[in-house]
């Protein structure tokens, strides 16, 4: 039940309340709402105290008792109302009590270098008014270079995501045991290094700046790949990696690949709903119904991508992939694409940073804009490319010109190459039914020319 | 999951007296606490009714209606989206809310549908096919 007895805008009464619950069924509610603002401000406390201990495990421990603390007094005081405020609050004197004992105990404080801190410290902060440093922070910390990808995306969405480590486990399919290990052993490789806890200036900034953009799009393309019937938390990624580019967004509002990365997972996410068909059987983008694709998403990710534009010179990969996204989402049908522009904004992509798979990408606007032998003449130099030996969109790609072309022998040799490369169980059906279609097609060929 | 989070209009709106300072500011103090924790999708403020109009299909019959509209309380001055976890954060977040209008005001919460909150059923998967089938 929603409580709340606030009347006017200003300073609020204290507390909230509610008497037209009974008993046990409001002190069933009240610590409902206390676990829910509790993980909403999680992350926020323990960035607080992660600045404050220079520990990640201790941050982690004086948030728990903080919300012990909570589940203690708001049930007789009501839910505070600034309850972020009040948590980092008791999170932070728990914390000073734990040093001062331990000085007691030892006199190791002084060597901790946090004694004149601990004395200066005022008991109430006011943790709105902060520039939010702590929590970008803590942001750079989850994405710190000493550790693997791996536990990268599992530190971020544990600490600053506040996913539980169950939810993290499902989302990755792996067991709750393993995934509770990585994060172990991620927080104690960040301890043995002695990573420090304030945000970097300088070059240092745009490195780790990009380490942290590099992980949420990770976080996203994972929960984008699940199909249905998918635990349901894998495509929650895709929305929390949101949620956490938006936060981002606030916290470093001049970095122009933040709004890039931004308007890119909103314009992909976008296409959500039109991607697939009830069977569950992916739609290319081309063969999409536009009209099922979500224009709040869409309308974001441009706005996204303008301010990214403004900001951006020259642009960034993140800005880049998003302006490809974006004229996708610009034309009202797939016939309408601005496939030189698409072509153009590869060509700056691959400058940024070379890649077969871009150049492939490239090919096919170029088929686009140009026809398919300007396309299949860059595909084919390609060809040979290492990095693209067993990767089946280089045999799609040519399947897909060499078929436009009416090379249908050719084409269907290259479907069935393709569908032979594919992990993807449906994509593979996809590819067979098209190696298929070039067949009828060349039956009909064969009986045509009377042979 | 996504929340509309409805504003109510009041004597004032529908007069179209424009919001206190101290309105304001409370307002974009809000949003800015949404946007800053990331679940902010979308948010508007509506004109008066008189700049409006109804159309209404009543035995098979259209009539179109200028406005004003006389039952305020029924009618809408505002929106927010929020896209959140469950609906306890959106319980949270809706708590938050200051209240819109200079005097009494009200909002009005409600979950936008999306096909996944139905989960897997025969009827949903027939519902997706009919969709499909429709936009052809």
């Amino acid at each position: 039940m929603p409580a709340g007895t606030r009347s006017r805008p200003g300073p609020p009464p204290p507390a909230r309340e509610d008497d037209t619950l009974d008993s046990p069924a409001k002190s069933r509610a009240t610590h409902r709402t206390i676990e829910t603002v509790f993980r909403m401000e999680r992350a926020r406390i323990v960035a607080a105290l992660a600045r404050f201990t220079r520990s990640v495990d201790l941050a982690e421990e004086f948030a728990q008792d903080a919300l012990i603390a909570a589940l203690r007094s708001w049930p007789e005081t009501g839910v505070p109302d600034k309850p972020g405020a009040w948590l980092i609050a008791s999170a932070r004197r728990r914390a000073i009590d734990h040093f001062r004992r331990a000085k007691m105990a030892g006199g190791k404080l002084a060597l901790l270098g946090i004694d004149a801190e601990l004395e200066a410290m005022p008991e109430h902060v006011e943790p709105d008014q902060g520039p939010g440093d702590e929590m970008l922070g803590l942001m750079f910390v989850s994405c710190h270079p000493v550790l693997s990808t791996e536990a990268r995306v599992a530190l971020t969405l544990r600490l600053v995501g506040g996913l539980t480590t169950e939810e993290i486990a499902r989302a990755f399919l792996v067991t709750e045991t393993t995934m509770s290990q990585r994060i172990v052993r991620a927080k104690r490789s960040l301890s043995d290094a002695g990573v420090p806890f304030e945000v970097p200036l300088g070059p240092d900034r745009a490195e780790r700046l990009n380490s942290v953009l590099e992980v949420l799009y990770l976080i996203f393309n994972e929960g984008y790949s699940a199909t249905r019937g998918d635990d349901w938390m894998r495509p929650q990624l895709c929305q929390e990696a949101m949620r956490l580019g938006r936060m981002l967004a606030g916290l470093a509002p001049e970095d122009a690949e933040v709004h890039g990365l931004i308007a890119l997972m909103e314009i992909q996410a976008s296409r959500m709903p039109a991607r697939s068909d009830a069977e569950g059987r992916p739609i290319l983008l081309l063969d999409q119904n536009r009209a099922r694709w979500d224009h709040l998403l869409i309308r974001r990710g441009l706005a996204a991508l303008a301010l990214a534009q403004s900001l951006a010179n020259p642009p960034g990969p993140y800005v880049l992939q998003a302006a490809i996204a974006a004229c996708h989402a610009r034309a009202p049908t797939a016939a309408q694409t601005d496939w030189m522009h698409i072509a153009a904004l590869y060509a700056a992509l691959i400058s940024l940073t070379p890649s077969p798979v871009i150049e492939l990408n490239r090919a096919m606007a170029i088929a686009m804009a140009f026809g398919p032998a300007a396309g299949l003449e860059l595909a084919d130099q390609l060809a040979h490319d290492p990095a693209l030996r067993n990767y089946h969109l280089l045999p799609s790609v040519r399947a897909d010109l060499l078929m436009r072309l009416g090379r249908h022998e050719q084409a269907l040799a290259e479907f069935e190459r393709a569908a032979s490369l594919t992990q993807n169980e449906r994509e593979r059906t996809m590819l067979l039914e098209r190696a298929q279609a070039c067949r009828a097609k060349l039956e009909r060929e064969v009986t045509t020319l009377g042979i | 999951m996504r929340f509309m989070i409805i504003v109510k209009a009041s004597k004032d709106s529908e007069a179209g007296v424009m919001p206190s300072q101290d309105l304001l500011t409370a307002m974009v103090d809000y949003h800015e606490e949404l946007a800053k924790a990331g679940v902010l999708l979308d948010a508007n403020g509506l004109q008066r009714s008189a700049k409006g109009w109804r159309i209404n299909w009543t035995g098979g019959k259209k009539t179109v209606t200028d406005g004003p509209f006389a039952e305020t309380k029924e009618l809408i001055a505002g929106y927010t989206i929020i896209q959140v976890k469950n609906r306890e954060e959106a319980i949270e977040w809706a708590n938050r809310f200051p209240n819109p209008q200079m005097e009494d005001g009200e909002i009005e919460i409600r979950q936008v549908f999306e096909l996944e909150d139905f989960g897997e059923s025969e009827a949903i998967d027939r519902f997706r096919e009919l969709d499909t089938a429709l936009d052809k």
